[in-house]
């Protein structure tokens, strides 16, 4: 007896996530009429450190890719702003574009140079090339040399700048989140999942594994580079030690770690872990980062897949819609006059 | 040896139902049977690359399930893996240097090895990784017999090799036996492992589907048990 | 002539990175793990024996009569303990766990030592040097140093080639699971090739420690100046990672000396360059990739 089936990616329960995000969205977006400027500058922070750590997540949960120099394109993004703001004269806010863009240009070289290299040592690469990076462009002295610069925002209204940056800010986190979930329902996507569970089975199917590696690198490397036009937005001083400081990476592994490697809701969990220890933790200093290293280490060897891994093993929640799912519908007779003689 | 009422996964799915078969002291065993059937499982668990707790697997009285792999060669068991596994940076010489490791008493030593296996003698300071198929099973015979084995078990040392270099290996086999090696052969080569056999087990799908002397097995129950028609 | 006298100490400065390089390579040739933590651990031998020296007085030298065995203890321990248990995962876990490792270190090198420079001094070892010509004087201290690096990495080569536990040990890197089967205890390998490779971390702290001051920042450095020399030098090969540090220390004086900012920049430059011409590295061992 033939039965009816339908292949699709949605549940109900993911369509009504789907109508809460967005409405959540809308809310959060309207942030500047509800919160007071210490509350927006936190949640600010939250979102584009909620970007750097699913950029994280896309490199190293789905591509397999463990990269330690994403810092690099948080201070190209820092300079990038600063050099179009300060030395060039445009508008700050636009420096932010100016940023990702600087940061996708020299995502391919440098994907050029590390991809020469492969696992751990592919991560060591990564941490040279942003020292390079910082090394040289710390040694400019009209982007402010060894001791920093600082941007400009003279003839800006202060407040007027905190939403916008907030807005900004909040648009890069929900962006990456929809950046991510698109990305793995593509065709890129595919394939990435494809390498991730068996490189070479996905190169003999047709994958091209070091075409699709480079195209996520660069994606996250270009959002990083946003981030980090947003960054120092809000911050304004950049400090070539602290703007390229590996401790970026620290927080984004952490994260990830944390929330759940290799799912769309884990960074965000993570980020919001790590959020409320900073909270409470951060008078502490290196004895902070400490209890972060500790923790990380016992959630890789305990757990995995994270904070989220564990609630999904418990209870299966599709909040995000990447697999397709087989379902059957009713049974139904086949059509009139079909002409399918024997069924049955 | 003996094992009992054996149920063992690999990954995700059962590979053995219920086993059980047992070897005398001094007796040459084969198992035969399709891909798959879970011979290579068996031969695995024994000598401990699969893990066993429990009573199920017994060596001269007491259970070994507990004990790690390299532990079971200093009991005597020594499993010549399938695929031949010589270490490809070692040179012929080091890769049975290697195989004595375990340092048990007995009389196999590394001029007995060449003296069975003269081609080995040749190749002695040539890197494994340049051997070819039928060297590479000489060598990992000779690596396993270095260990001085009570019980030694091969796991399709035929697999690739053309006739005459299997008839040559096999050849080797009633030497073996006769230092009072205990030995276990799987293979696919069905001629080959019942002309040296005692006894054999068949197997299918997971189960023992046929065992005796290979002089009382009629073609046709050979047949039965191993595709199961 | 002060091009010679510099090219000499960057070849003196190349057994320093080679001893830097040796436990990294070694641990990523036997288990295929990338010890991210390697920088860090050689600077806590440093600052062990800091401690060594200010609790007895002695000659930083004889504290690596304590700080050896510590090391290879400490590397055995976390083997065993921690990081045998990240093998079985795939390539993310040992990498995150010994990054993890690093951050703890650093963050306790830093409550405890403060941020402060620190120094090991050696006494007058540290400035007696051989003139050669008027042009040319090498130090005892960086002499020392090399030939020191010599014998240890020719000491481990002959280890690994001739006794009974290094065959076990390039068995067991060729195919841990062949290995148990010949009675080798895969596990414990694993846990004396760290310790192995921390012991000579530890020689390369202390030796570090009196030739420059150090502070618990240090460590990222030390790691990339390691890897650099295994990269440049190719992988697989204890005499390839000499010759890796040799030009790296190289590049790294001439660099100095055209501009004192360069040092470090003029290294990673050459690196990238080795990358880009000859990414196996420029005495690569067969079958084994970056």
């Amino acid at each position: 007896m033939r039965e009816d089936v339908v292949i699709e990616r949605s549940t109900r329960m993911s369509r009504l996530t789907g109508l809460a995000a967005i409405v959540g969205v809308l809310v959060l977006a309207a942030g500047p009429m509800l919160w007071n400027d210490g509350v927006l500058r936190m949640m600010l922070e939250f979102f584009y450190l909620l970007a750097l750590a699913q950029m994280w997540n896309l490199l190293a949960g789905y591509a397999g890719l463990v990269s330690i120099g994403q810092q690099a394109y948080i201070g190209i993004g820092a300079y990038a702003l600063f050099a179009f703001t300060n030395v060039l004269g445009g508008n700050v806010f636009l420096g932010v574009l100016v940023a990702g863009v600087a940061a996708f240009v020299l995502a391919f070289p440098t994907a050029a140079l590390v991809f020469r290299l492969r696992g751990g040592y592919f991560a060591i690469g990564t941490w040279v090339v942003a020292e390079v990076y910082r090394l040289v462009l710390s040694s400019q002295a009209k982007l402010g040399g060894g001791s920093g610069a600082t941007v400009t925002v003279i003839g800006i209204d202060p407040t007027f700048r905190l939403f916008v940056t907030y807005w900004i800010s909040l648009a890069i986190g929900v962006g990456s989140i929809v950046l991510v979930f698109y990305v793995l329902r593509s065709r890129l996507g595919l394939g990435l999942r494809a390498v991730r569970d068996r490189e070479g089975a996905a190169a003999t199917s047709g994958v091209n594994v070091r075409r699709t590696k480079v195209q996520v690198y660069v994606i996250a490397s270009t959002v990083c580079g946003l981030a980090g036009g947003v960054i120092y937005l809000a911050l304004l001083r950049l400090q070539p030690a602290a703007t390229f400081s590996v401790n970026w990476t620290v927080f984004m592994i952490f994260a990830v770690v944390i929330g759940g490697l290799g799912t769309i809701t884990g960074p965000i969990v993570g980020t919001l872990v790590y959020f409320a220890l900073q909270q409470y933790l951060a008078d502490l200093g290196s004895v902070y980062l400490i209890i972060l290293g500790a923790v990380a280490i016992v959630v890789m060897l305990k757990a995995p897949n994270g904070l989220w891994g564990l609630v999904i093993d418990r209870w299966s929640v599709p909040f995000f819609p990447i697999q397709l799912r087989v379902r059957r519908t009713a049974r139904r007779p086949p059509p009139e006059g079909s002409g399918l003689v024997g069924e049955g | 040896m003996e094992v009992d009422a054996l149920d063992q996964h690999y990954r995700d799915f059962q590979a053995l139902f219920g086993v059980s078969l047992h070897v005398a002291e001094g007796e040459i065993v084969a198992i035969i049977g399709a891909n798959g059937a879970g011979k290579s499982t068996l031969l695995k668990t024994v000598a401990g690359v699969l893990r066993s707790p429990g009573p199920s697997v017994r060596f001269e009285g007491s259970t070994i399930g507990e004990l790690r792999a390299y532990r079971r060669v200093d009991l005597g068991i020594v499993l010549t893996p399938e695929g031949r596994r010589v270490f490809p940076s070692l040179t012929v010489r080091e890769n049975l240097e290697v195989g004595g490791y375990c340092r048990r008493p007995g009389s196999w030593s590394i001029e007995r090895i060449f003296s069975v296996f003269p081609l080995l003698q040749r190749l002695a300071d040539r890197s494994a990784a340049a051997l070819s198929g039928g060297e590479q099973q000489a060598l990992a015979i000779g690596r396993s017999l270095m260990a001085n084995p009570r019980l030694l078990m091969m796991d399709e040392i035929s697999l690739g090799l053309a006739p005459a270099v299997v008839k040559q290996l096999y050849g080797a086999i009633p030497g073996i036996r006769d230092e009072g090696t205990t030995l276990v052969i799987v293979e696919q080569d069905v001629t080959q492992a019942l002309r040296v056999a005692d006894r054999a087990y068949c197997f299918l799908e997971g189960r023992v589907s046929l065992q005796g002397e290979p002089s009382q097995l009629t073609r046709d129950d050979i047949r039965a048990a191993y595709f199961g028609i | 002539m002060a091009w010679l006298n510099t090219i000499v100490q960057g070849v003196l400065l190349g057994g320093l990175y080679a001893l830097f390089a040796t436990g990294l390579s070694l641990v990523f040739g036997v288990m295929r793990v990338v010890n991210l933590a390697h920088g860090v651990l050689t600077l806590l031998a440093a600052y062990l024996a800091l401690v060594i020296v200010d609790l007895t007085d002695v000659n930083p030298f004889l504290a690596l009569l304590v700080v050896i065995p510590v090391m290879f203890g400490l590397g055995y321990v976390a083997q065993r303990l921690l990081i045998n248990l990240t093998l079985a995962g795939g390539v993310l876990p040992p990498l995150l766990v010994t990054f993890g490792i690093a951050v703890i270190i650093e963050n306790t090198l830093l409550e405890v030592f403060s941020a402060d420079s620190q120094g090991l001094n050696a006494g007058r070892i540290e400035t007696v040097s051989i003139t050669i010509t008027d042009r040319l004087a090498i130090g005892w201290f960086p002499l020392g140093l090399f030939v020191a690096a010599v014998v240890v990495l020719g000491g481990l080569q002959l280890f690994v080639d001739r006794t009974r536990f290094g065959r076990a040990l390039r068995a067991t890197s060729d195919d841990r699971e062949a290995a148990q089967l010949m009675a080798i205890n895969d596990r414990h390998i694993y846990a004396v090739a760290m310790g192995i490779a921390l012991a000579v971390a530890g020689i390369a702290g202390v030796f570090t420690g009196v030739r420059t001051t150090f502070g618990p920042l240090d460590g990222a450095i030390l790691l990339i100046f390691a890897f650099e020399a295994v990269i440049i030098g190719g992988l697989g090969s204890l005499w390839g990672t000499l010759i890796g540090g040799i030009i790296l220390g190289v590049a790294q004086s001439i660099g100095a000396q055209l501009s004192p900012g360069w040092f470090q920049l003029a290294g990673h430059l050459v690196f990238l360059a080795v990358l880009v011409i000859r990414p196996t590295g420029l005495f690569p061992r067969e079958g084994v990739a970056a």
